[in-house]
């Protein structure tokens, strides 16, 4: 349905977020687009898993806004309209908009569709591996359930539903190759697989916008290399947009559409993998210098 | 002959191990027992406390403490030892799974034909003490442990004031029968109700709360219940509590010895152990909707969300779920489940008051979820047979007065088998006696799962 019509999908303004006297982000704004992968990268203690926590409603942002879309690109004409109004979102037909930083963190990921993974991966370990994606499924499940009433008469509808989702799941295991392991509980899957289920998971709650926290973090040179086929099918296949924290320079550079580099908060480059890859504030940034010392620390290292 | 002699060394070692050690559980068992058997005080017609000593209790008590540890050292711990290298494991893996598939369609049937084997055994006036204190008696406590199972073995709320409920559905119903004569079959979900709007009460200010913050929070939530039914007379009568509430009636018969009661109606020569009987299928169809709804629950989109809850809340949350809600239902329905069991309590007892529902009924009732296995129906059930069974028989043990004398009162050390059953389970079974959880879907095979991978909710 959406297509890489290059509008923009998540547009992230003036972002700042204190924690007492830290500014852990300053005034940080880009977009993603439609259909693409972006990614978030800088060295340690950036901010990144803070804009993250921001966008995804974990955290509160101090300052800035952070507007979703889905549909038509028409709807963004309601922006202005929709800040002043103080409300969370507008929901027409063809096209939603929702202000990130106006709604707590389940109606992220169930109104405006913002789903993520963890840099420690977060599954719910002592459920299988087909429970997990199932509980992915819950708010669609739980409307069909008739919040339960109907569920627990045993009536067709849920049946049907449940049916469905069994398929959904069951899609995504044999894209992410966990079919054989479905029954399986989590927590007994080989850290890689781990990695997989929790992306599965958060495609399960069909997403718009799938924020992934270092993915390749722990994988193995081929591992990654898969991940990195994975996520582009994906990103074809579904149309879905990709923002994704990574310290991997192969998976970023490989797979990414856009970069956004943060050092300190404050976001020092943004652009395409290759230019940003030659930036020199970018270099100087990774290697824990200013930028008119670059050529000489590069000399001076062998680069 | 060389081998022999190594043998006999073998045995001297052990002997000298085995009375190395006897001889200090002796001693650890005298330390303890010296001050909690040994003496007693005991109240003289002038109010005087007098001290007096039970030493042949006391010496039975460590002598067969020691003798145990004795034989256990000598001849069992060598046995162990040698069978724990080659454990069957298949065996003991189909058995288990003959167990699984037999033991629930038996148990479900012995349970409904148990009233009628007592009869047959012990004939109409005997029967009423073994289906009330033993067949209702532990059917209460298991169908609160499954009431309580929901909050703490699947949602993974560890809650200690869970008799509040409990009250909460007594009181609802003595105080509105006797206020507005309303029947037992509308006031039960009434109750039912009242019990889970009280649930959803507490729920709202705990939601935060996490583990021992938590269980802090609604130990005190079930005194404060406890405390106010004790102080507000005018409603709930104080300490006195409520007498002569109305008892259930089948379709408008009652169970008593006029002439429009049950056994006139039906010719019958009149007998207590009608009421009884009435009540005992009266609560096991209260039991078998309890375990339906929790085994259905579990199924269902609301069961995995309080399961996905209590293994990672922030995952939740990112996946969509609205977490206040989900532990709220949690709350109200467990605490539907107690209220449906309070408001069938008081009418079975036919009068309540607050010394009911102190809070070692909380612990009683957490125990046996504890011990059953969190999240297991099959473990709950016979936590609560062993626990309130246990119990119950000491009651019955009156012939032990001619062996220890009759000042001798088994009922005393009820709390001790207690604490022997907690530690012996948390010594061999730290998840409880079912530790494994059944997963509530599966594509090809369902695969008990390690309660070890399984996580104890903090929340």
């Amino acid at each position: 349905m959406t297509t890489r019509d290059g509008s923009t999908v998540l547009r992230v303004e003036h972002l700042t977020m204190r924690f007492g006297g830290l500014v852990a982000v300053d005034d940080l704004s880009f977009e993603v687009r439609r259909g693409t992968i972006t990614a978030l990268i800088g060295p340690n203690g950036a901010g990144k898993t803070t804009v993250f926590n921001c966008i995804t409603g974990f955290y509160r942002p101090t300052e800035g806004r952070l507007a979703l879309h889905r549909g038509d690109p028409a709807v963004w004409q309601a922006l202005e309209a929709l800040t002043d109004s103080g409300r969370r979102g507008v929901a027409r037909p063809q096209g939603a908009l929702f202000l990130l930083e106006r709604m707590p963190d389940f109606l992220v990921a169930q109104q405006a569709r913002v789903a993520r993974t963890f840099q420690n991966i977060r599954l719910f370990a002592g459920m299988t591996v087909l429970e997990n994606l199932l509980v992915a499924q819950h708010n669609p499940l739980m409307l069909a359930s008739g919040y339960t009433v109907l569920g627990l008469l045993g009536l067709p509808p849920y049946a049907a539903a449940e049916r469905a989702a069994l398929d959904k799941a069951r899609h995504w295991l044999d894209r992410f190759s966990l079919f054989d392991r479905a029954d399986d509980p989590a927590g007994e899957l080989p850290y890689g697989a781990q990695r997989r289920l929790e992306i599965a998971r958060a495609m399960c709650t069909d997403p718009v916008l799938l924020c992934l926290d270092e993915p390749a973090a722990g994988l193995n040179p081929r591992e990654s290399a898969e991940l990195n086929e994975l996520l582009l099918i994906i990103r074809d296949e579904c149309a879905i947009s990709m923002l994704l924290i990574e310290h991997d320079m192969s998976v970023v550079m490989n797979i990414s559409d856009h970069v956004v580099v943060l050092d300190y908060g404050v976001k020092i480059a943004d652009g395409a993998p290759e230019a940003v890859r030659n930036d020199p504030k970018v270099i100087g940034a990774y290697l824990g210098v200013g930028d008119e010392e670059v050529a000489r620390v590069e000399a001076e290292v062998g680069l | 002959m060389g081998g022999m002699q190594l043998a006999g060394a073998n045995i001297r070692t052990r002997l000298g191990e085995a009375l190395r050690d006897t001889g200090l559980t002796a001693l650890i068992a005298l330390l303890l027992f010296l001050p909690l058997v040994g003496f007693q005080t005991i109240t003289d017609i002038r109010d005087v406390l007098i001290l007096t000593t039970r030493w042949p209790l006391l010496f039975t008590l460590v002598g067969s403490i020691a003798g145990v540890r004795f034989i256990y050292v000598m001849a069992l711990a060598p046995r162990l030892e040698r069978g724990a290298l080659r454990l069957p494991q298949r065996a003991s893996a189909t058995a288990a799974s003959i167990l699984r598939n037999w033991f629930i369609p038996f148990a479900v049937a012995f349970v409904i034909v148990y009233p009628m084997l007592v009869v047959l055994a012990a004939g109409f006036g005997g029967a009423v003490r073994w289906v009330d204190n033993f067949g209702i008696q532990i059917l209460i406590y298991v169908m609160l442990g499954w009431g309580l199972n929901i909050v703490v073995g699947l949602a993974g709320l560890l809650d200690l004031g869970y008799v509040a409920f409990y009250a909460v559905g007594a009181y609802s119903y003595a105080l509105l029968a006797k206020a507005f004569g309303l029947s037992f079959w509308i006031l039960l979900p009434l109750a039912g109700t009242l019990a889970s709007f009280w649930g959803i009460l507490l729920g709202f200010p705990v939601l935060r709360l996490r583990g021992d913050y938590l269980a802090i929070v609604t130990l005190a939530f079930g005194e404060i219940i406890r405390l106010i039914l004790i102080n507000w007379v005018p409603v709930t009568n104080g300490y006195a509590g409520i007498g002569s509430i109305p008892r259930p009636t089948l379709f408008g018969i009652p169970f008593n010895a006029d002439d429009n009661g049950f056994a006139a109606v039906f010719g019958l020569e009149f007998s207590p152990l009608y009421r009884v009987l009435f009540l005992y299928y009266v609560i096991l169809a209260l039991a078998l909707v309890t375990c339906f709804f929790n085994v259905r629950l579990r199924r269902l989109p609301i069961g995995r969300a309080w399961e996905a809850l209590r293994e990672d809340e922030i995952a939740c949350r990112s996946l969509g779920i609205n977490t206040t809600n989900t532990k709220l239902t949690a709350f109200a329905m467990g605490a539907m489940f107690a209220g449906f069991a309070g408001s069938f309590f008081a009418a079975r007892q036919g009068f309540i008051s607050p010394e009911s529902f102190t809070f070692l009924e909380s612990a009683t009732i957490l125990s046996i979820v504890v011990l059953g296995g969190m999240g297991s129906q099959i473990g709950v059930a016979i936590a609560a047979v062993v626990m309130i069974g246990g119990t119950e028989i000491m009651r019955q043990l009156g012939f032990l007065k001619q062996i220890f004398g009759p000042t001798f009162d088994p009922t005393q050390y009820r709390m001790l088998l207690f604490g022997l059953a907690m530690v012996a389970i948390m010594r061999w079974r730290p998840r409880g006696l079912i530790a494994t959880r059944a997963p509530s879907v599966f594509l090809k095979k369902r695969r008990h799962i390690s309660v070890d991978l399984v996580t104890e909710g903090r929340g």
